[in-house]
């Protein structure tokens, strides 16, 4: 199975998703974001970084990118798609996700390790976790608090999809959501960095077992 | 010539300038960040700081109407991002005042 790895001008977590996935035994090819095909790929991860400089806001160019059609298309067909840090900024302002990332509460860049509680394993990121597992990840971001309307939080809530939350918020996020889902499940955007937890020798290899649901769900 | 509109003589050039700000209700970190540092500089009784964007441009376009239309529908699907800011829109023939 092949995991396509979005790459913006700006993007620069690809290198750590192809790593990571490849590790876990699955094949990574690198889709150039002027291209408006996926060139077969079954998943797709949108990495991290600053695509298209983040200029005007983070995504808000890349969304116009011809590779977000494509992204879209399978999305819209069920394939599963995660977006990291930048790109779930990405998904976002692309609408493929509800709501949007501000400015971090205490209006610093953030680069930690946090933990993070696993809320379903209903999605194509989490199926392999188990619910209430705690994960230490790296987040890595300035614009990571979720905000949303009212009734968005409410759908979200009520419908099991706040994927991951911050046991200890660190950005301001309404209540305290680290990652989300869409209504079909295999839409997933976060902020923190599981690519960047794949082996013990980086610090963590908490980020296993969520690349892992990736990777099943790109197979079947 | 009766019943003739006035000569069309091609789109006319308007100056734009959009203010973005955010929507009500949405905490803005940096305004509260300059409110609280008002006071140490000096300034007091300064309150309701709020921090946004402002774009310019010119654009063509028949008459000021459809001048706006399309400027509201660039800052509905890209300048702004309806989830968390507005815009107010100015819209002039010529440069702006």
């Amino acid at each position: 199975m092949t995991i396509g790895v979005v790459l913006f001008p700006g993007s620069n977590c690809e290198r750590d998703a192809i790593e990571a996935v490849t590790a876990l035994g699955g094949e990574a090819d690198v889709l150039w974001h002027g291209e408006d095909s996926l060139r077969g790929a079954d998943a797709v991860i949108v990495p991290g970084g600053f695509a298209h400089g983040d200029y005007l806001r983070p995504g808000a160019i890349a969304r116009f990118s011809p590779v977000m059609g494509a992204v879209a298309k399978f999305a819209a067909d069920g394939g599963p798609v995660v977006g990291i840090c930048n790109g779930f900024q990405v998904l976002t302002e692309a609408g493929l996700l509800p709501g949007a990332l501000q400015k971090n509460r205490g209006l610093k860049f953030l680069c930690t390790t946090v933990q993070l509680r696993v809320e379903t394993a209903h999605s194509v990121l989490t199926s392999e976790a188990t619910v209430g597992e705690i994960l230490r990840i790296p987040i890595n971001h300035f614009e990571g608090n979720y905000t949303c309307s009212a009734e968005t939080l409410a759908e979200l809530r009520g419908d099991d999809r706040v994927v991951l939350r911050y046991v200890d918020n660190p950005n301001g996020s309404v209540d305290d959501i680290a990652g989300i889902c869409n209504a079909g499940r295999n839409v997933v955007g976060l902020m923190p960095h599981p690519e960047r937890a794949g082996n013990a020798l980086l610090g963590s290899e908490d980020g296993v077992p969520l690349l892992r649901s990736l990777l099943v769900a790109a197979g079947a | 010539m009766p019943g003739a509109s006035a000569p069309y003589d091609g789109p006319v050039r308007f100056s734009v300038a959009v203010e973005v700000s955010l929507r009500p209700g949405i905490a803005d970190p940096q305004g509260a960040t300059i409110e609280r540092a008002l006071p140490a500089l000096g300034f007091e009784g300064v309150d309701g700081v709020r921090v946004g964007k402002s774009i310019r441009f010119s654009i063509d376009a028949p008459d000021e109407h459809a001048a706006r239309l399309r400027v509201q529908e660039l800052c509905d699907r890209f300048l702004t991002n309806p989830v968390i800011e507005d815009a107010e829109i100015r819209v002039e023939q010529g440069a702006l005042a």
